[in-house]
């Protein structure tokens, strides 16, 4: 059966992970959507309305499946994180609310506003509302980042031994978080990455297909569009994500020697890009070493000192003891664990497929401009497999950089302050989780086949030909409406 | 107790009665798909179909937000409420999700395929989801003012059955009822042809079933917990109803509808002035029931988040109102396009 400790991290894992494909395809395609749907109102070229009400089908069926998991996210941490909630509800409820104020009613209204809008609304309005909803999906993270940066570095507030929890003392340090800084940034690239690449693959698969075509032009400038959006993204990727290493190696070093599964104290850290074994500290497991990375990785310099495990684990204790004799008897349990070290292959592997797969991402995103230069078609069999590649793979990118940001925090919940099984909600029965378990996951998993599915029918059929929108105008009370559910 | 404490369970009712009140017409319209929906061939029933879910299309999104903003205003200011509620709930709560799922998921994909098999499935995700939710929503919510065992920890001490009892049984038909009459007058007003005339017809009966059950709900919970101006509400809601479905007789379907809106936030109001100043009593002996004063956030939290609301209240509400207006338009089945779908 497993403790509902265990059970209810799994749910968390799976439950977010999955909400987590749909929320970087969310965030990325609306901002296209929007500019193709900006480009069809200034030029009134029919390609942009047509990729405009493509792209935008499918970013329907993507959006869907990434609202109803959402709402299960917010639901969840009362559910079986009642503990956790309780302690720290003070601070982490306020980015939760504001999501749900400043965010979810920006994005859902205008969204609603968006889908019914075609031929009821002034067009420069309607692009807008596109813009809006992709306001609402950075804002969202914005705030649901601050709420998880919290957990990384927690700052902002003060324990209070009355209350036995805590509280606020500073709200603007949890909305400006070292932290959050530079994840929100690394975050969203990232989503503009994944947009961008599923563009690009829909429309490469779909150029190739059609390039015989009057349609070649349009997936064509598609194909650019996404690949320039994934690859100026990946930049910003690279240069957050550089920052955000140094930074965790700051705050959370533990996580960076998990990352490394560096054992020892060592000046001048290499990288293995590569190894075999157990990751047990042997180092001769490591097949390509890249000498001095790790340190500038995480310090800036080739030359600089990257703490191992051995003496993390050490000083972690040390930590959990003073904020225990600080704090007093309510926080000692709350900070006491047999092992501090994460689970070291999982940092490790998920740090090196997280940026293997965004380095791939690039690598395609680069080659599809190249190939598609001056009005060339990619004719080779093997871009097809880059096409049907390309829109997962920063997807799952997405996916490792979140499990690794997440395990490599262990045992910690609220990183020196609270650690995972201490959250657990007492009183919801192992039972119980398992039944809430086994409901997600076979939903989950039924409507993942079915969105699949949908998706690619709809990129089967391509474009819709070209409809003046202009010729149906409103001059009829009883002229059918453009669309309807 | 302080102001900002007094503000912020107020606020909560307030984003309760906004849920149920906006979200209550999208439920009833959604389960009155297979009654109202129901035309004289399977063209005619197709498009009524069409029809009424076009209606919520625009709408049904930003509804649930106040379900959200519900929950996480609840985490915000009374983080030991959200606790202590999320965590007693939770296999409701767990089918409430999978209701709004399956409905959320049917609304957008139903029409996404021309195919007869692929809508009927959808149809049912979203008559299913559409009956249930509200009908655990009421039971969540009336359990919540009845009291629940918690013990000398606010954790709660009781299981699934516990919150099967026969008050928040009949609150939470009574929510059902509620929004299916709210539905109906909604689509009175949305619609042309004959789904108006059905709707208006439909919307009187279950307005007078509502009325019973609502009576009986909100009498047996005024003897056991009510307050005076908790009976205040109680009339105000009664009365508000029968003036909706005496306007609905006669045609006036505006105020039909603002007469169930009025229903719904007046119960809500009712709930929260029985409720105060608790807000998750306990029905043990020795156990420590929730109150606006023990269960909420540090007054720094509140203050912030008041300015939050006062600040974005009034634009969402300004936004919101903005969609009403522009998709103000009756729909009928002339209106409905040609499916454009893949097979």
């Amino acid at each position: 059966m497993g403790s509902s400790l265990d059970v209810a991290r799994w749910q968390f894992a799976i439950t977010t992970v999955y909400h987590f494909f749909f929320v970087p395809v969310t965030i990325g395609m609306s901002a296209v959507v929007a500019y193709f749907h900006t480009q069809w109102v200034r030029t009134h070229k029919p390609e942009y309305y047509r990729l405009t009400k493509f792209f935008g089908k499918l970013f329907l069926i993507n959006f869907a499946l990434g609202l109803v998991t959402g709402i299960v996210q917010e639901f969840q941490f009362g559910m079986n994180w009642s503990d956790y909630s309780r302690f720290v509800g003070d601070i982490f409820g306020a980015p939760l609310a504001f999501e749900a104020l400043l965010a979810f009613f920006l994005e859902s209204t205008f969204l609603g506003v968006w889908i019914f809008g075609w031929g009821r609304i002034p067009e420069k309005l309607h692009a807008g509302s596109m813009w809006l909803t992709h306001i609402g999906t950075v804002l969202s993270a914005y705030f649901i980042l601050a709420a998880n940066s919290f957990m990384q570095n927690p700052v902002g507030f003060k324990f209070n031994p009355e209350t036995g929890r805590a509280e606020m003392s500073d709200f603007l340090a949890v909305l400006t978080n070292k932290v959050q800084l530079v994840t929100f940034p690394h975050v969203v690239l990232s989503a503009y990455m994944v947009g961008g690449a599923v563009i690009m693959g829909v429309a490469l698969w779909l150029l190739r297909r059609d390039a015989a075509t009057g349609d070649a032009p349009m997936y064509r400038k598609a194909v650019r569009v996404g690949a320039v959006v994934s690859l100026v993204a990946s930049l910003g990727v690279i240069i957050s994500g550089d920052v955000q290493g140094k930074i965790m190696t700051e705050v959370q070093p533990m996580k960076m020697a998990a990352a490394e599964a560096l054992y020892d104290t060592t000046s001048s850290a290499p990288f293995s890009v590569l190894s075999v074994g157990p990751l047990d500290g042997s180092r001769a497991s490591r097949i390509i070493e890249v000498p001095g990375l790790l340190s500038f990785l995480g310090t800036g310099s080739f030359d600089g000192t990257v703490e191992g495990i051995n003496d993390l684990k050490v000083s972690e204790r040390e930590l959990a003891q003073k904020v225990a004799a600080q704090y007093g008897p309510d926080v000692a349990p709350l900070v006491a664990a047999d092992d501090y070290t994460p689970i070291v292959p999982v940092a490790y592997w998920t740090f090196r497929l997280m940026m293997g797969a965004g380095f791939l991402t690039m690598l395609f995103a680069a080659m599809a401009l190249w190939a598609t230069r001056k009005n060339a078609v990619p004719q080779a069999k093997w871009w097809g497999l880059i096409a049907i590649a390309t829109p997962f793979l920063p997807v799952f990118a997405n996916s490792f950089g979140w499990i690794f940001t997440e395990m490599g925090r262990q045992p910690w919940l609220v990183y020196g302050l609270m650690t995972t099984a201490t959250g657990v909600s007492p009183s919801v029965s192992v039972g119980e989780v398992w039944v809430s378990m086994v409901v997600y996951t076979l939903l989950y998993a039924a409507l993942a086949v079915v969105e699949l599915k949908l998706f690619l029918s709809y990129v089967r059929r391509g474009a819709e030909p070209f409809v003046d929108p202009a010729t149906h105008a409103d001059v009829d009370e009883d002229a059918p409406l453009q669309f309807a559910y | 107790m302080d102001a900002l404490q007094l503000v912020w369970f107020g606020l909560i009712g307030l984003l309760w009665a906004g849920y149920l009140v906006l979200e209550g017409f999208d439920f009833g319209v959604g389960a009155l798909l297979p009654v109202l929906g129901k035309g004289t061939d399977a063209e005619d029933t197709e498009k009524r179909r069409r029809v009424m879910l076009t209606t919520i299309g625009p709408h049904w999104d930003g509804n649930e937000v106040w379900l959200l903003t519900a929950g996480g205003a609840t985490f915000a200011a009374f983080p030991e409420w959200y606790a202590t509620m999320f965590s007693a709930f939770y296999l409701p709560l767990l089918l409430v999700l999978v209701a709004l799922i399956v409905r959320n998921m049917g609304f957008e994909y139903r029409g996404k395929r021309d195919d007869a098999t692929w809508r009927a499935r959808w149809d049912a995700a979203i008559i299913g989801g559409s009956v249930l939710a509200p009908l655990l929503v009421g039971v969540a919510l009336t359990n919540v003012v009845r009291g629940v065992p918690l013990d000398a920890k606010s954790e709660y001490a009781g299981n699934f059955f516990t919150l099967l009892n026969p008050l928040s049984l009949l609150g939470g038909l009574t929510v059902l009822a509620l929004s299916l009459t709210h539905g109906a007058f909604f689509l009175a007003l949305k619609t042309s042809g004959t789904i108006r005339e059905d709707a208006r017809r439909m919307g009187t009966t279950l307005g007078l079933a509502t009325a019973g059950l609502a009576v009986v709900t909100l009498l047996w919970l005024g003897f056991a917990t009510g307050s005076v101006w908790s009976w205040v509400t109680t009339v105000v809601a009664a009365g508000s109803l029968l003036a909706a479905i005496f306007a609905n007789t006669r045609g006036r379907e505006g105020w039909a509808f603002i007469g169930t809106a009025v229903t719904a936030a007046m119960a809500v109001a009712t709930y929260f002035l029985a409720l105060y100043p608790d807000v998750m009593p306990s029905t043990l002996s020795g156990g420590r029931s929730l109150t606006i004063e023990n269960a909420s956030s540090s007054p720094m939290t509140l203050t912030i988040m008041t300015w939050a609301a006062v600040v974005f209240t009034p634009i969402v509400l300004l936004y919101t109102a903005y969609t009403y207006y522009t998709f103000r338009k009756r729909i009928g089945t002339q209106h409905i396009p040609e499916p454009v779908a893949v097979s």
